[in-house]
């Protein structure tokens, strides 16, 4: 058997384990940390089709940013306090039955269709650059894509920072409309004062400063 | 020897996993969103395989944006739970019957 199928069968099977630990374990930590685990598999399963760029960014990007950003709330949240295995078994039937017949049919239609006689590509030839040809296709085919993309995750900043912002009464903080909106009645008041004939001489040491 | 198949299989099987789980999970919302994530990544695996197999780059050109749009749907998906939690100090989704759907 050649490297690249012990490769596929071991880290397929890491995956499929790894999965079936995020959803059976209840416990969202220990879910938290399989799915990571199952990431990590999927990215060296794709290093076999050669796209190490993808590989790189699903390892970079979910892994480092939405996994950790998944644990922060989960140690944020008090989840002991939620019942975790509440209904596992009622609905665990249903749930492995549409899951059998999903996996029965799809591998009907994958085994029957001749796509196993699709051998794997040509290994890519010495210095091709993956991240280059990416790059190449995002900023040229797929531009208008990617600046959509962009403003995407613009918008994502911007809701999570608003859902997630407090205004706590104690804050101190500037309004800026309200600056900007302000008079000169509101700040100014002229007092009119009659001149005090016999008003006392200044001290001589304090007046020089 | 590996064929587009295997990878497809390995995709489906993923893909059923996580559904099962959606079933199973039906109480925590933090499993259900990691389901959802699982089931992203199993398209994924298709979306690469199919690209690769048949030398065409614009599979994993989507690949791509769907690692972003995930990534959005995380983020604004969990700031959701955070502020879910601050108001009812609970993520169970049968507390959270207010519509009465």
């Amino acid at each position: 058997m050649p490297i690249i199928e012990i490769v596929f069968y071991l880290f397929g099977a890491i995956l499929v384990a790894s999965a079936l630990s995020v959803v059976t374990v209840g416990n969202p930590v220990y879910a938290a940390l399989f799915l990571v685990l199952a990431f990590f598999s999927a990215a060296c399963i794709w290093l076999l089709l050669q796209v190490e760029f993808l590989a790189i960014v699903l390892v970079l990007v979910y892994v480092g940013a939405v996994m950790v950003l998944f644990l922060f709330v989960v140690m944020m949240l008090d989840v002991k306090a939620t019942p975790v295995k509440e209904g596992f078994t009622r609905f665990m039937p249903i749930g492995v039955v549409v899951a059998l017949a999903m996996a029965l049919q799809m591998f009907i239609v994958i085994w029957t269709r001749g796509l196993e006689a699709v051998p794997m590509p040509e290994p890519r030839e010495q210095g091709f650059s993956h991240t280059r040809e990416m790059g190449v296709a995002l900023y040229t085919d797929h531009l208008y894509a990617f600046i959509v993309a962009g403003v995407i995750l613009l918008v994502a900043i911007i809701a999570a920072i608003l859902l997630t912002h407090r205004q706590r009464p104690t804050t101190k903080h500037q309004d800026p409309s309200r600056q900007v909106q302000v008079t000169r009645a509101e700040r100014v008041r002229l007092v009119k004062m009659e001149a005090e004939a016999a008003a006392a001489k200044p001290q001589g040491g304090e007046s020089k400063s | 020897m590996l064929t587009l198949a295997h990878f497809l299989t390995l995709g489906a099987l993923l893909f059923c996993i996580s559904v099962a789980g959606i079933f199973i999970n039906r109480k925590n919302v933090l499993i259900l969103l990691m389901c959802i994530e699982l089931m992203l990544l199993a398209v994924n695996i298709n979306l690469v395989a199919f690209s690769r197999f048949m030398d065409n780059l614009d599979g994993q050109v989507f690949v791509f944006f769907i690692l972003t749009v995930a990534a959005a749907e995380a983020a604004i998906g969990l700031a959701i739970l955070v502020v879910l939690f601050r108001n009812r100090r609970t993520i169970s989704v049968d507390e959270l019957a207010d519509l009465k759907g």
